[in-house]
């Protein structure tokens, strides 16, 4: 099949770019996982203090911030590579012309769109990296396995961004990216163990979140924040790596489809 | 011009039986050329006549539907990388990388080539130069005029030091000045052995850079020499351009003398090819108001064989 055929480390050029460019406004671009965290922990530390004494989870009674923390770590994950893979690539690819620029050189297609899905992984890995740290400041996350989020980060992140590039491969218009935000990525930022744990839904809530890539995010994070964890740490690693790489497939297949006529 | 390049020169680009269809559209209609080293070809024809598809179908961009190209001895189905490793495109559409400056556009594209970095500065030094873009080497790419902006474009196309250079109206868009720029520094490419591919919507362009054109049309070629001998068949060496009342006797003056002539809405185009005695008759008998006597160009050729209808 040409999707593999056409792939080599060459693509690491393309992840270079991004890198270049991103460097540009570093400041700007870690400034949101630098103060989101604190802004969460704040607010439901304070607002929801007096309402909700603890939660049980896997066997244990947590604060809500220390039930919550490693979440938003998750979801700042499927934050910054969604987006880097839809609305970035996109401006990229349509407005920009830039996949277009570098097809005139030695890059296969397929090289160019799995550096977007890399790109993002990084992006959601570095974003994860900072809140870990913030939070652990706050007494949040245990180290030194705490530090494991960081390649997670990366596995996340290549989980979103590969679904952010298949979206990408086959929205007609930017603003058509309302509807994959609001069918997938709104009900599992709310339904995925985040802020309040799956046990409290009935059982098909619970079904259907077991199939949410974030619910395993979240599950794994909190392995590596709390040393807890209601399903068992294979098997969500297990799923993330298997979505991962039938997105990164889909997505390959969606943008030739688009960009190759 | 033809007995100029010798004939056991390298084929660069051999291309039989090309053809393109998207959705039942048939855009590139089984063409067949080559390219030989050293010359500059262009590809010419009207809006939607098949060049930008045929020049995509070159690089490996889109698969061809039919027939087969291959670029300096290498099949592009195949062996696109090491083609595109050797070649550089310079696209109809502005693709620089707007989030760079230009120096950055120029070294980030070296390294999709991967060019070592000293190389690559060093390559990106020379064509800032070459391009008169030193001063504008850390602008962005948005703060660039259509001018600066082409050139920057060519610019990123010879990074790679290409053997074969193909460009998709390069000037279109630009002013006079900056067209001249150009076409300065393509003779000076031209002069150092490099291989052209050109299309273009200016004829006084194709006349010229290229030493052999092909004129395409409905994706079609319609005929293919060299622009000298293109405008000797097609129309002969001379025109007179008519305007005026008289123009009814003038038709069947030409239709006796058996003269060859296009008519527009208040105008008559004569290819008279030279012929005095026809140039003077027309010019004591028929010339009331205005006579244009000139010599016959490629932009006679091209509406002679493509039509003067609007394509779009």
């Amino acid at each position: 099949m040409t999707v593999f055929n056409n792939l080599s480390w060459r693509f690491l050029t393309v992840w270079q770019r991004n890198l270049v460019v991103c460097r540009k406004i570093w400041k700007v671009n870690f400034l949101v996982p630098l103060l989101e965290p604190v802004l969460y922990v704040l607010a439901f530390g304070l607002g929801f203090q007096g309402l909700i004494k603890e939660v049980h989870y896997a066997g244990h009674s947590l604060a809500h911030t220390q039930f919550m923390a490693p979440a938003l770590i998750a979801i700042s994950i499927m934050y910054t590579s969604f987006f880097e893979t839809t609305y970035s690539s996109f401006v990229r690819m349509y407005y920009q012309k830039t996949f277009d620029g570098m097809m005139t050189t030695p890059l296969s297609l397929e090289e160019i769109i799995l550096a977007e899905i890399v790109w993002s992984a990084t992006r959601a890995a570095a974003a994860a990296l900072i809140m870990t740290l913030v939070l652990g400041l706050f007494g949040l996350v245990a180290f030194p396995q705490g530090l494991l989020i960081l390649p997670l980060a990366f596995l996340g992140g290549l989980v979103f961004g590969a679904v952010g590039i298949f979206f990408t491969g086959v929205t007609p218009s930017i603003d058509m990216f309302n509807l994959p935000v609001f069918l997938f990525i709104t009900p599992m930022f709310l339904f995925s163990g985040t802020f309040f744990p799956v046990a409290g839904l009935p059982a098909w809530g619970q079904y259907a979140a077991f199939l949410f890539p974030l619910y395993h995010l979240v599950e794994l994070t909190r392995f590596c924040c709390l040393g807890l964890m209601e399903a068992g740490p294979l098997i969500s690693f297990a799923y993330l790596i298997c979505f991962s790489l039938l997105f990164i497939a889909l997505g390959l297949l969606a943008m030739r489809r688009r960009l190759i006529k | 011009m033809d007995t100029m390049v010798p004939d056991n020169t390298d084929r660069i680009v051999q291309v039989e039986n090309l053809g393109k269809r998207f959705n039942g559209l048939v855009a590139v209609d089984s063409i067949s050329f080559t390219v030989r080293a050293g010359e500059c070809f262009g590809l010419l024809g009207p809006n939607g006549a098949g060049k930008t598809s045929t020049i995509r179908m070159l690089y490996g961009f889109s698969p061809p539907s039919t027939g087969t190209i291959r670029v300096l001895g290498l099949d592009v189905a195949t062996q696109w990388r090491q083609i595109r490793s050797r070649i550089g495109v310079c696209q109809q559409e502005n693709t620089l990388d707007p989030d760079l400056t230009v120096f950055q556009n120029l070294l980030i594209f070296a390294g999709y080539f991967r060019i070592p970095r000293s190389l690559a500065s060093e390559r990106a030094e020379e064509l800032l130069r070459f391009f008169a873009l030193e001063k504008k080497r850390e602008a962005t790419v948005g703060e660039l005029s259509g001018g600066l902006a082409r050139r920057l474009t060519l610019a990123r196309a010879l990074i790679n030091d290409p053997e074969l250079i193909i460009l998709d109206e390069p000037t279109t868009g630009l002013d006079p000045q900056s067209r001249h720029l150009l076409w300065e520094r393509l003779h000076t490419l031209r002069a150092r052995g490099k291989t052209f591919i050109l299309t273009t919507h200016y004829m006084e362009e194709a006349a010229q850079l290229c030493d052999r054109l092909v004129i395409i049309d409905h994706g079609r070629i319609l005929v293919e020499g060299t622009p000298a001998r293109l405008i000797e068949e097609h129309v002969g060496r001379s025109i007179i351009e008519t305007a005026g009342p008289e123009q009814e006797a003038l038709r069947g003056f030409l239709h006796d003398h058996a003269v060859d002539y296009d008519e527009l809405t208040d105008r008559l185009i004569i290819y008279n090819n030279g012929d005095t005695a026809i140039e003077r008759a027309i010019r004591e008998d028929f010339c009331g108001r205005q006579c244009i006597f000139r010599s016959a160009t490629l932009e006679d050729v091209f509406l002679r064989l493509t039509g003067r209808e609007l394509r779009e």
